[in-house]
């Protein structure tokens, strides 16, 4: 009873989500400023003096941008399932892995990419050289997508859980670290003036991998959690 | 094959089997772990390196050995639990869980205890240790997934999903965290190469014994489980003679 092409389901749910996003222009800004505002906290709390702000930037940029994406990954799946858009979706005979990964794109969408264009902002306040803010951003280019891939599977998991929101945490964080550890690495190594093109590589395969197999795990969990 | 398979999957007969089978692997598994015991902190010579110290190592590497395994054996049993929607499979899983969590803790708690006299330090942000600690937070994010969805069947499905994202992402853990390190430091402290047949037989013997133990513990799980979903079945009240 497929009517309607992958290609075109797949933008209608992207421009439906993107615009009900920006009708709660909130929810896109929050996990920007987020962002922003603890990677505020790093100087108050060690020291604002350049040298050792810059041997710990690439740490505290990468964290600080998983943390806020963590945030805003609640809300992938949330508003759907409560007014039964999901259900619909589910039932729309459109492959659900498919709709997974559109959805999955279009948070990325509005809560990733936003930390990816403040990412030269705040990585420059921390003294990163300006050699490295390609590598900053295209590190975190990959890893906020990796996350949006990868959390999808747990957003998916805790729909409907009391306190999912800690519960989500609890499920992400240990499935990212591979992602935090190549991608901190890269920027530490654009920083001190080395070439970051090998883990770079690594987050770039851990992002196929994420693209790839994610879609397939969350429309289990979809399914399970839609019973 | 599929009947006998059908036939163990059945509560009562399982609960039955279960019973029978507790002290065939909980026996042995007290023999195994007390002659290792011995064999390890009485029979084996000190270690020339190390003295007394290296002993501990009985305890910790059967430990971690045994919390990969049983992350392997949950990760199985969620597959064959979503594939064939076998409940029998499901509860294995969520029985390992705890046991594996533990095995866990235990490695890492016996490895921060050896590391201090010989390395120092009670904690080494060494390759190992870190992928050991985060198979112990894939092991809670699990049991809290676990523990946060009532109905028990789709309890039983969210948490074989994860289960196996986490079995997929395992090795990438290992290898990246391995990576990592290499990029700080050089390679790990100790080698297991030579060991002599004296100082390896406890150890093997200790591995056996906490398999057995698994074993003995799942048993006792898995009925436990039965009894809880099973509680308002007749045969139980019969079984239990209420």
């Amino acid at each position: 009873m497929q009517t309607t092409g992958l290609l075109k389901a797949g933008g209608l749910l992207y421009s439906r989500d993107l615009r009900l996003a920006f009708r709660r222009w909130e929810q896109v800004t929050q996990p920007v400023v987020f962002f922003l505002m603890v990677t505020t906290l790093f100087p108050l709390a060690l020291s604002p003096e350049q040298a050792q702000l810059r041997q710990v930037a690439a740490g505290v940029v990468w964290v600080a941008a998983l943390l806020s994406a963590l945030l805003a990954l609640e809300f992938m799946f949330r508003s759907d399932y409560e007014d039964g858009t999901l259900e619909q979706l589910v039932l729309s005979g459109q492959p659900l892995w498919w709709l997974a990964l559109v959805k999955a794109f279009a948070h990325w969408t509005v809560s990733g990419l936003p930390l990816v264009v403040t990412s030269p902002l705040v990585a420059a306040s921390l003294a990163v050289p300006t050699g490295a803010m390609m590598t900053v951003v295209a590190s975190l280019l990959l890893g906020t997508g990796i996350l949006s891939f990868l959390g999808a599977v747990g957003a998916g998991l805790t729909l409907g859980v009391r306190r999912g929101s800690v519960l989500l945490s609890l499920l992400v964080l240990p499935l990212t670290m591979p992602a935090l550890i190549f991608g901190a690495r890269a920027v530490d190594m654009a920083i001190m003036g080395d070439e970051p093109a090998g883990p770079l590589y690594l987050l770039g395969a851990l992002f196929i991998l994420s693209l790839t197999l994610g879609p397939f795990a969350t429309s289990a969990a979809l399914k399970v959690s839609m019973e | 094959m599929w009947k006998w398979f059908h036939m163990l999957a059945s509560p009562p007969h399982f609960y039955r089997i279960a019973g029978l089978t507790i002290p065939w692997f909980g026996w042995p598994a007290l023999v195994l772990i007390l002659v290792g015991l011995y064999g390890g902190l009485v029979l084996a010579p000190a270690d020339y390196q190390q003295g007394d110290g290296f002993r501990i190592f009985y305890v910790h590497v059967p430990s971690a050995i045994m919390s990969m395994m049983v992350y392997g054996i949950m990760a199985t049993a969620a597959a064959i639990g979503l594939i064939w929607r076998m409940k029998l499979a499901h509860a294995v899983a969520a029985a390992s869980a705890p046991i594996g969590a533990w095995f866990t803790f235990c490695a890492l708690a016996t490895g921060s205890l050896w590391g201090k006299p010989m390395w120092g330090t009670w904690w080494e942000w060494d390759a190992r240790l870190t992928s050991e600690l985060i198979l112990l937070f894939l092991y809670l994010g699990y049991i809290a997934l676990r523990s946060s969805i009532e109905d028990p069947q789709r309890a039983d499905r969210a948490s074989a999903v994860l289960a196996l994202v986490g079995v997929i992402n395992l090795p990438i853990i290992h290898y990246s965290v391995v990576w990592w390190n290499s990029l700080h430091q050089g390679s790990t402290m100790f080698n297991p190469g030579a060991m002599s047949i004296e100082m390896k037989w406890p150890a093997l013997s200790m591995l056996f014994g906490f398999m057995l133990y698994y074993g003995a513990v799942l048993f006792v799980r898995l009925r436990a489980e039965v009894i809880r979903r099973e509680r308002n079945a007749a045969w139980l009240r019969q079984e239990l003679a209420l």
